[in-house]
């Protein structure tokens, strides 16, 4: 069975919003209407969105790392958000398992948004539904694009390449490799959601550079310094010598 | 969580016609077996059941002012195999239709004997009704608790407790109106359900105190560590991401100071328990003003009660949006 999901890699991610953007400027304009925004050029602008980029410091002065956390719906496995659904508007897809609104049933009581502890589902205060992350369904399956083109639109704006999509139930896909090899883990592990969208931690970024390595034993190009003529004694040309 | 009017009077008008349903059926069964006097079906049954079906759709009415679509409304009866929410927009039409009919079986006199007791009690169309009005009266009560007891995260309400309370505080103050009503429609029983009512209310009393005492001890089951998944002790959130606000950072948060939250509390227990008691041993007599205070001031109190047990709630979410920059 397919579970498509996000594999969010925060050792690269820089926090530049783009895929933030990109995904309300997908969103926005697609079928299922906009993302309205109230107030956007006033004092308090609010709105809509599916995915936000925040900020976190770790740590205590001067060892603190910045930490930027892009947050989605996870599509969980077990999705707390759809047994509670009275109409039914929020299910789990089962041929991908994408969490998806049906916005044409949705009667806006909020309840699914109450039993997420992710805080990933938006109310849309305009069009009165529940709004929230649908890995662009209306992309990855689009067949007048082409295949580079069918990644949600958060995947596609990543300058850093922070940002893997893919089926984390197939072993061999490149985000079930990610999770595997580079401690994918999932948030919230503690209600037993079972989120599909995995996250990559931090990594120490170490160089190390040995000594033979700045003053080099072999010399290959004859640059570093002439090396000492050997000596009659030494061993002929059919063994080891630079003559 | 951020206390929703809409909810708060849904679920306290809907308890007070429960409460008020099951004291006219509880009065109506010990006159069955000779234990209370008999009624006059119009004064006291018809009225009675009319009174209770006003106060359910006042419940009604202020649920529909919670929805963003409530058009849609009638959707919403679909998932009754999975949702509370739905198993309550079915189990609230189905209740009020059976006080309906129960109310107007005694208007019209209508008591075609169906079974009769060993000892020739008879069993008629009124007993029937109000046995099923009985079993949809508690099961909306189950239904409205569950709502709020079932989301696991929520832990302040994940607890038998949530639906008990539910029982308790509706029925009080059903059985609070009941003496009042019956202080005016039926004198000779206004000392019976002033009666029943303390009781529940000290019952009641004691299963909210727990409540109280229960959530005052939890700990977060989530943390910000747990919530982004970093294990250092010290984090910090330096932005959410956005700075005008957004619907997490509405729905989640009461936004009142502790100080007022704690006020609350001790308002609700004075108004929800103390002052009615007080009252309604003083209207043991049968004083209608007494009465009909003790049910005002104890209906306040219920508000304020519910205003309480939303903003009491914690929603693990709030880690997320901590910090504006």
């Amino acid at each position: 069975m397919t579970q498509l999901a996000l594999v969010i890699d925060l050792n690269v991610c820089v926090g530049c919003q783009a895929c933030v953007t990109n995904c309300k400027e997908w969103n926005t304009s697609g079928d299922a209407g906009p993302m309205v925004d109230q107030n956007p050029y006033g004092k308090d602008p609010t709105g809509t969105f599916f995915n936000r980029v925040q900020t976190f410091e770790v740590g205590e002065f001067p060892n603190t790392e910045t930490v930027h956390f892009p947050k989605s719906c996870l599509h969980c496995e077990d999705p707390p958000c759809v047994p509670v659904c009275p109409t039914g508007a929020s299910y789990k897809r089962k041929e991908d398992g994408i969490v998806l609104v049906d916005y044409d049933k949705c009667i806006g009581c909020k309840y699914c948004s109450w039993a997420c502890p992710y805080g990933v589902r938006e109310f849309d205060e305009t069009q009165k539904v529940m709004k929230k992350c649908t890995l662009c369904v209306d992309r990855i399956y689009d067949p007048k694009m082409t295949a580079e083109e069918r990644r949600p639109a958060c995947v596609r704006a990543c300058p850093t390449s922070a940002r893997l999509f893919g089926d984390i139930h197939d072993p061999e896909s490149e985000v079930s490799h990610a999770i595997r090899e580079a401690g994918g883990y999932q948030l919230m592990p503690e209600w037993g959601t079972s989120p599909a969208n995995h996250y990559l931690p931090r990594r120490k970024t170490k160089l190390r550079i040995r000594e033979d390595e700045l003053e080099r034993a072999d010399n290959p190009l004859k640059i570093d310094g002439q090396l000492p003529k050997p000596g009659m004694a030494e061993p002929s040309l059919d063994d080891v010598t630079s003559w | 969580m951020r206390p929703a009017f809409s909810v708060i009077f849904l679920t306290t008008l809907i308890g007070v016609g429960q409460g008020l349903f099951l004291a006219l059926f509880t009065a109506q069964s010990y006159a069955l077996f000779d234990l209370l006097p008999k009624q006059d079906d119009l004064n006291f049954y018809a009225h009675g059941s009319a009174l209770a079906l006003l106060f359910l759709c006042g419940g009604l009415v202020a649920s529909f002012f919670h929805l963003g679509r409530p058009e849609r409304a009638w959707r919403s009866a679909t998932q009754w195999r999975t949702s509370w929410l739905s198993r309550e927009v079915i189990v609230l039409p189905a209740f009020m239709g059976t006080v309906f009919l129960y109310g107007l079986a005694h208007l019209l006199d209508w008591k075609p004997v169906l079974a009769t007791l060993p000892g020739g009690i008879a069993i008629d169309a009124t007993v029937v009704l109000g046995g099923l009005g009985t079993l949809l009266a508690f099961a909306l009560y189950l239904s409205t608790g569950m709502i709020y007891a079932c989301l696991r995260f929520l832990r302040e309400w994940h607890t038998p407790l949530t639906v008990i309370n539910y029982v308790l505080l509706g029925g009080a103050s059903g059985f609070t109106l009941a003496a009042g009503f019956a202080a005016l429609a039926a004198p000779d029983l206004a000392r019976f359900f002033a009666g029943w009512a303390l009781i529940i209310l000290l019952v009641g009393l004691v299963s909210r105190v727990a409540s109280l005492l229960r959530n005052r001890r939890l700990k977060p089951k989530s943390t910000l560590q747990s919530a982004i998944g970093i294990k250092h002790p010290r984090i910090v959130q330096t932005t959410q991401g956005f700075m005008g606000g957004s619907f997490n950072t509405r729905e989640f948060f009461h936004g009142r100071s502790r100080g007022l939250l704690r006020s609350i509390k001790w308002l609700f227990l004075a108004g929800v328990f103390v002052l009615p008691a007080l009252l309604l041993t003083a209207g043991l007599s049968g004083a209608a003003g007494f009465l009909a205070a003790a049910f005002v001031v104890q209906y306040l109190g219920l508000i304020a009660e519910r205003w309480f047990f939303f903003a009491e709630a914690s929603h693990p979410q709030n880690l997320y949006y901590q910090s504006v920059a």
